[in-house]
């Protein structure tokens, strides 16, 4: 409950006071139709899934979406439990998850976990061995790596995060990370703590990445939309919507729209690697 | 005739006023006791496999399946404390201002002031504190991120000031107006007044006023999770990162059902609630003492 206060929850109502958009036809799907449509879960995916919402709540007052955070594995549980419409997870469901709420998954977008520092950082390169040794509390010292001489302060998320999940499997092969690190609620957090910290290091949605912080290349690669598309920035993930059973009605619509020509535009140009 | 059933009418009402009342009275320590029910009966299997010290006591570490709540019984105690230590003479100096060493109409504004904070949400003071306190702290201290128990701390005490100057008022309030007009009569000034009159009588609420704050700053959930960056860590110094259980139970609530982290949640539930029932009976104690005499 608390965690979705701070990530605070979005209506759009303001939206209406926007100008129509140009390409209405992806949106033609949603004329007539009424509701409320609640959208819960990963944190990476708000910025697409908001500007979504505003298009389609400009042309249809009718239609009432409120889009709120708490984490991947929030938003799994609570779309499983019925509390919700869709779900959104920056990780595939586990099998469990998924038999034992019999979930439907949808792809819309794949999106890379970037290690990111403080701009005022000289150190914007690592192999995956440094990277491991930084988070597991054996390197304490930007020194150590060419940098100034600044302690290192490491920032993670709690367990209920996608991006956590991610960047442990496939950045940290599953390695330790050390007691002394902060932890924090959100990418939008993520992002606040390290553009703060100069002695910062955190990993966070790709798309998210913006000029307040430095993305670190990864045993030479740097992650960037060219490098995550053609695979080889490896610590990547879909980014999911998930419904309890079939989509239906208004949630079928939305995830619909988010696949469309125009659902992937906003989806490209919110920074995601759009999937069709 | 007329009479008797105007007394009955009245009668009747008031036993149904008094058995509603009754019932919302019952509902109220239903949910309490039920609560704490709650705690016991989901922490319970968690006892059952043997390993109930290991978790009250042990370190945290999933990685070796360590899932041990002492980092953050430390944590939640750490700032706690720190909290009232920092808070205690702030509000005992602004109590007595108000109420014996100030002229009257600034005081009235400064007790004005005082409640109003009591209404401001508690976002807000996280919010403060990650733009305004932790880089200052930071760049002050020199080392960590300034996500600390230190920071914590001292936005902890803003918090928990005006829960303690208000019972202070109202602890010195209760001084009887002769005492006072005593003094006067013996030309004793306001510091006298208050140092020799007010403050040894008040003893037992100012006690009492300290130890409910603790159980408050011991609830806090939302300035914790804003500022102490949450480390799962025994503390060593003061600008350590640090976690409260309040702080675990709502980063953990949305991990996996099944797994440890989640269950461990239960454990510090309950070992938040019997820590603030003590402290709370602590103060119902002294203050009940402070009565009697």
């Amino acid at each position: 409950m608390i965690k979705r206060a701070m990530v605070a929850t979005v209506t759009l109502c303001t939206a209406l006071l926007v100008a129509l958009p140009i390409h209405a036809n992806s949106l033609d799907r949603f004329a007539g139709l009424s509701g409320d449509l609640k959208i819960a879960g990963g944190t990476a995916h708000i910025p697409v899934v908001k500007e979504a919402a505003k298009q389609i709540m400009t042309l249809n007052p009718n239609i009432r979406i409120t889009i709120a955070g708490g984490g991947s594995g929030a938003g799994i549980k609570q779309v499983g439990e019925g509390l919700i419409d869709i779900g959104n997870s920056g990780r595939r469901p586990s099998d469990k998850e998924i038999t034992s709420y019999g979930l439907s998954l949808h792809k819309w977008a794949i999106d890379g976990v970037a290690v990111v520092v403080n701009p005022s950082n000289t150190v914007t390169a690592l192999t995956q061995g440094q990277l491991a040794q930084i988070f597991s509390g054996k390197i304490t010292n930007w020194k150590a790596l060419g940098g100034k001489d600044r302690g290192i302060n490491i920032y993670t998320r709690d367990a209920s995060s996608g991006t956590r999940s991610v960047f442990w499997k496939k950045a940290l092969k599953k390695g330790e990370i050390a007691p002394s690190a902060n932890f924090v609620v959100s990418n939008g957090a993520m992002k606040t703590a390290v553009a703060n910290d100069p002695g910062a290091i955190g990993y966070m949605s790709a798309g998210f990445v913006d000029q307040r912080l430095t993305p670190v290349a990864l045993d030479g690669v740097t992650p960037d939309a060219a490098s995550i598309r053609n695979g080889t920035y490896k610590v990547a993930r879909g980014l999911f919507s998930n419904t309890r059973g079939e989509a239906q009605g208004l949630s079928k619509q939305f995830i619909d729209f988010l696949l469309s020509d125009q659902g992937q535009a906003i989806v490209k140009e919110k920074g995601f690697i759009p999937v069709n | 005739m007329n009479r008797s059933f105007f007394q009955q009418k009245r009668d009747r009402n008031e036993t149904a006023a008094r058995a509603l009342l009754f019932m919302s009275a019952l509902v109220c320590c239903l949910l309490v006791v039920l609560i704490l029910g709650f705690m016991v009966v989901t922490g319970l299997p968690l006892f059952g496999q043997n390993q109930a010290m290991d978790l009250l006591t042990g370190a945290w570490s999933p990685h070796n399946g360590g899932y041990g709540i002492a980092p953050m019984i430390f944590g939640t105690l750490w700032i706690s404390f720190l909290s009232v230590v920092i808070s205690f003479p702030m509000s005992l100096g602004c109590a007595a201002y108000i109420c014996v060493l100030g002229p009257h109409g600034k005081a009235t504004v400064m007790k004005r002031c005082v409640q109003m904070m009591t209404g401001i949400p508690t976002i807000i003071y996280g919010f403060v504190g990650v733009f305004l306190l932790v880089p200052l702290i930071r760049n002050t201290a020199g080392t960590g991120s300034g996500m600390c128990i230190l920071s914590a701390s001292l936005v902890l005490a803003v918090l928990i000031a005006p829960t303690m100057i208000l019972f202070f008022i109202q602890s010195f309030d209760r001084v009887p107006r002769s005492w006072l007009d005593a003094v006067d009569a013996l030309g004793g000034s306001r510091v006298q007044k208050l140092v020799y009159v007010v403050l040894p009588a008040c003893v037992k609420g100012i006690v009492t006023g300290t130890v409910l704050s603790f159980g408050r700053a011991l609830g806090d959930t939302l300035v914790a999770l804003m500022i102490a960056g949450n480390a799962i860590q025994k503390p060593d110094s003061l600008l350590d990162s640090a976690r409260t259980l309040t702080a675990h139970i709502a980063l953990v609530s949305a991990a996996d059902f099944e797994s440890m982290e989640f269950k461990s949640i239960f454990l510090c539930g309950a070992v938040l609630y019997l820590i603030t029932a003590l402290v709370i009976l602590g103060a119902r104690l002294i203050e009940r003492r402070g009565t009697h005499e």
